[in-house]
């Protein structure tokens, strides 16, 4: 009964799935009120998942924790709540609240078993638990035609992925006779049908994380949900999928690390250029956010690339700055597009006359993903870049390197847009809920403390460092 | 002396400037702060003298350390030698001059000034650390105020020149970044700290590797040729206060990287790339000098003509001997105060005549003798009248690459002497043209200087006055950090 702590953080989202169902069954509750109550649960379960937090494995060993998970675990929640404080102008509008919150916590559930799986078999699962809620999220702007094509790009795609990712699965299997994590790393051997596998097993992570050639679904299912969707789906599930990377494929692969890093060079570098090319062109700000993040994933496997404790800690590190970061950018964006209903970038030409504290909210989002200091984002490019260099490939570091200044070139299109350009008709001055501004504003301090404050890295750092040396790898 | 102050000091000022209720109260709070950095510096200088004096022959003076991000050796250290000093003094005199220059500045004025000391606070904490990484963090840091500060208060093609200045920028700072990576992983100290980096020996290959990187980055900075095409753009667009940090501040970051960082770490590779060094520089030279007598617009005149005197600074550093290096320091503080002094006096007269085309002057010198005289003065420091602080330092430069006897360097000595010539007809032939001749007619009446202008240009011309007729202080101050840098380049080099 005691190692039931081990499972506290899917205990918790379980209960509140449960919860949101009661609630959706009880009375009438108004949007309103039921916001406040999720929101307050939230804080609850991202509060309660600091403490206590245990390593161990259960199941017979199909599932296991550590303290590195559980920190991956409480930033994700966070995420979760600030999406939800961010976005509360369009929940509050939808007719079908409570079914957001039950989807939106079951894909989050689902998340979690992933991070935590010691199985192949358990791994699938709760990457389906992960995708198919997150598929009916996408077209959860009912009256939208685009919206329900995202879904339905979200379903196929996703299938495809499983498909291959079944392939590699079941090959490993093949090869092996085990599915779980600790047995398959002594058995493997580099020979060609394992590399085979792999490489079926990584195109399906890629699709996932949208790892540039596999990156197609992603501008559509992006422009075409509601806002809070995709910053899920930028932040939240490319997170997750970061993770299971770090913890998961690092340990279980390492026999075959030369093989892995190759795939893991082209995908950086094919997702950074292209990425950044195909961003610099985009007109929608969730287009444009979504080709941005397919750049941003190039720098994190950069990090990845590096196969280092370093490399793990850095790629965490990165994402916790990428929760703040492009939660900021998603919330003013979000804000502006359930007001006023627009989204190019021309829009938001003379955006800074009319609003000047969410001008300067987007600026600073965009220099952190920029990787500009003092915010956070320079010290979690930086870190990944040290990371991948540690290799000696400073081919990879010049792209990188490069990438960054593309990517500063679309990004102060932006900031150029709100503060350089004229505009006859700017969109209006758009008032702030408290919630908001909440949200904005644990986002702005993130950005601006996370990187200069040295507390969080050496978290994570010393986690990694702990769990590494903890699993029987 | 508490070098940290001089971080302190500008962010309480830029964050305190948020919170100011009108433009008076920003105007003041400014300057107070600007003030408090001034005497700061002026009192770390003593500092610095009375502790050299009493026999502390330390590299860097007044250092601290502490850790940063213990798992990548990442740790903030900071201190300071003659070169910095003199840096910091420049730095503190073109804020000063800087805010008083914009006094008049009153669209967003808290935006304007916040960005100001932003900037200053990354020159600042650039010039006093001595670890690569604080160094790189706070070459950054710089690089967004200067985008802002032209692209939202600049005029003519504002966005285009904010832009390219940002993007080369950047550009140059992602060669920085792979250089010091590289740096830090193939010296085998891993370490960005560059005390503990000066001790071991770099590996050959490696310094030939990511010297070229290091140097072009901090080299984009300073405007090294074929890199230096932001420079007339970017300086030419932006508000007056932006052009004197930009060209008084900004561009001498490059050359204090190219210094601290590329020369001192890796000198070997810092001789084998000398040549290479010393053309681009020469190109600089003669191409910034002969581009200037193009230029009908007073801003361009002295954006090109500040490639040309940058290029001086590269000229010393890649002669690689003492004197040459001394005086590429000199060069970069007398560059510093004339452009910000020759800035301010532009923008003096732009705000009056509402125009910068020397074609469209001329007898300004009637209307307004104060600012045409400082006009004058940062004239002739530029053609390198003795007297002011250009001729000691171009002096000492064109001394120390005399010494080195290889035809290609006494080539290169001549032509950069040969340059002086070809300032003296663009700046004789600019100044004679909008003071002298009858007073054409402008819109408005025109008024001489304000306090506060004169304010600045007194600090200008005080700094260049005291460089240009008692060269002793600055050189004295310079030398021995000058020395450390070709003790290593004398004994490493084969």
């Amino acid at each position: 009964m005691t190692d039931l702590i081990l499972l506290k953080h899917e205990l918790l989202l379980t209960a509140l799935l449960l919860i949101f169902i009661l609630m959706k069954l009880g009375k009438d509750i108004s949007n309103s009120s039921f916001l406040k109550m999720s929101n307050a649960l939230l804080l609850i379960n991202f509060i309660i998942g600091f403490f206590g937090n245990q390593h161990g494995q259960m199941f017979a060993s199909m599932f296991q924790t550590n303290e590195l998970m559980a920190l991956q675990k409480n930033m994700l929640n966070g995420g979760l709540l600030l999406i939800s404080l961010s976005s509360s102008r369009w929940l509050n509008n939808h007719i079908h609240l409570p079914e957001f919150f039950m989807l939106i916590v079951a894909t989050l559930l689902g998340m979690f078993f992933m991070i935590s799986s010691n199985n192949l078999l358990v791994f699938y699962l709760a990457l389906e638990l992960a995708t198919i809620p997150l598929a009916a999220l996408c077209s959860f702007d009912l009256d939208k035609r685009q919206s329900s094509e995202a879904g339905m790009k979200m379903i196929m795609s996703s299938a495809f992925a499983s498909g291959i990712l079944l392939m590699g699965i079941s090959l490993v299997y093949g090869v092996t006779g085990t599915l779980a994590f600790t047995e398959m790393s002594s058995l493997i051997a580099s020979d060609h049908l394992t590399v085979f596998a792999l490489i079926l097993l990584f195109a399906g992570f890629a699709f996932k994380l949208s790892v540039v050639p596999f990156h197609l679904w992603t501008a559509d299912v992006y422009e075409g949900s509601p806002v809070a969707v995709t910053s899920y789906l930028s932040v939240i599930s490319k997170g997750a999928m970061v993770f299971v990377f770090t913890s998961v494929l690092y340990q279980v692969f390492k026999p075959m690390q030369e093989v892995m890093y190759q795939l893991i060079y082209i995908g950086a570098v094919l997702s950074m250029t292209i990425g950044n090319l195909f961003a610099m062109r985009q007109q929608n700000i969730k287009r444009f956010l979504a080709f941005s993040s397919i750049a941003q994933v190039g720098f994190i496997l950069t990090g990845i690339s590096g196969f280092s404790h370093t490399g793990a800690a850095s790629a965490t590190f990165f994402i916790l700055v990428y929760v703040f970061s492009n939660m900021a950018a998603f919330a003013v964006a979000g804000i502006v597009s359930s007001a006023i209903g627009r989204e190019t970038i021309d829009d938001y030409k003379g955006f800074y006359r009319t609003n000047p504290f969410l001008s300067w909210v987007l600026a600073i989002a965009l220099f952190s993903l920029a990787g500009i200091p003092p915010t956070a984002g320079f010290f979690g490019k930086f870190f990944l870049l040290s990371a991948g260099a540690a290799k000696g490939n400073y081919v990879l570091i010049t792209i990188a390197a490069l990438n960054m200044i593309i990517s500063l070139y679309y990004y102060l299109r932006i900031v150029r847009a709100m503060f350089m350009d004229k505009n006859e008709t700017p969109i209006g001055s758009v008032n702030l809920s408290f919630n908001e501004r909440a949200a904005i504003i644990i986002c702005i301090a993130g950005i601006l403390i996370s990187g200069i404050w040295n507390g969080p890295f050496h978290t994570i750092h010393h986690s990694v460092t702990e769990a590494f040396s903890i699993t029987p790898f | 002396m508490n070098l940290t102050l001089l971080l302190i000091i500008p962010l309480l000022t830029a964050v305190g400037v948020l919170f100011c209720r009108n433009a008076q109260q920003v105007r003041w709070l400014s300057l107070a702060g600007a003030a408090v950095q001034f005497i700061l510096v002026m009192a770390l200088l003593f500092a610095f003298y009375a502790a050299r004096s009493n026999g502390n022959t330390d590299a860097f003076l007044f250092s601290e350390r502490c850790m940063w991000f213990a798992p990548l050796n990442i740790q903030f250290i900071t201190g300071a030698d003659g070169i910095s000093v003199s840096m910091l003094l420049l730095t503190a005199a073109v804020v000063l001059a800087g805010v008083l220059v914009s006094w008049k500045e009153e669209t967003m004025a808290k935006e304007f000034f916040f960005l100001l000391h932003l900037l200053a606070f990354g020159a600042y904490g650039f010039f006093i650390s001595l670890d690569v990484f604080t160094l790189f963090f706070f070459l950054e840091i710089a690089v967004i105020p200067k985008y802002l500060l032209i692209g939202i208060w600049g005029s003519g093609r504002k966005e285009y020149s904010a832009n390219k200045l940002a993007l080369m920028l950047m550009g140059g700072s992602a060669l920085v970044l792979i250089g010091m990576l590289g740096m830090y992983y193939q010296s085998g100290a891993n370490t960005f700290d560059l005390i503990r980096l000066s001790e071991v020996h770099i590996p050959y290959a490696t310094q030939l590797q990511f010297f070229p990187l290091l140097f072009l980055g901090f080299g984009v900075f300073t405007a090294i040729f074929p890199f230096h095409t932001w420079v007339p753009d970017g300086h030419s667009a932006a508000p007056t206060a932006g052009s004197m940090f930009l060209a008084g501040i900004s561009m001498k970051l490059g050359g204090y990287g190219c210094l601290r960082v590329a020369t001192y770490l890796m000198p070997d590779a810092a001789a084998y790339y000398a040549p290479y060094i010393i053309g681009l520089a020469t190109i600089a030279i003669i191409y910034g000098a002969f581009a200037t007598l193009m230029q009908t617009d007073l801003k361009y005149i002295n954006a090109y003509s500040s490639v040309s005197h940058c290029g001086f600074v590269l000229l010393g550093i890649g002669m690689l001997n003492q004197t040459a290096i001394t005086g590429a320091v000199m060069q970069m503080v007398s560059h510093g105060l004339m452009t910000a002094l020759f800035f301010a006096v532009i923008g003096m007269i732009y705000q009056r005549t509402h125009t910068r085309m020397v074609r469209q002057m001329g007898g300004l010198l009637k209307a307004m003798p104060f600012i045409m005289t400082v006009f004058f003065i940062a004239g002739l420091t530029s053609l390198g009248l003795p007297g002011f602080s250009g001729f000691v330092a171009e002096m000492t430069v064109l001394m120390g690459a005399w010494q080195n006897p290889k035809t290609m360097y006494r080539i290169a000595t001549i032509l950069a002497c040969a340059s002086i010539v070809v300032t003296a007809v663009y700046i004789l032939r600019a100044t004679g043209q909008v003071a002298m001749g009858p007073l054409k007619q402008h819109d408005e009446p025109l008024n001489d200087a304000r306090w506060y202008e004169k304010l600045a240009a007194f600090i200008l011309i005080a700094g260049i006055v005291a460089i240009g007729v008692a060269p002793f202080w600055l050189n004295d101050l310079i030398t021995p950090g000058a020395k450390i840098i070709m003790q290593k380049i004398v004994s490493l080099s084969r």
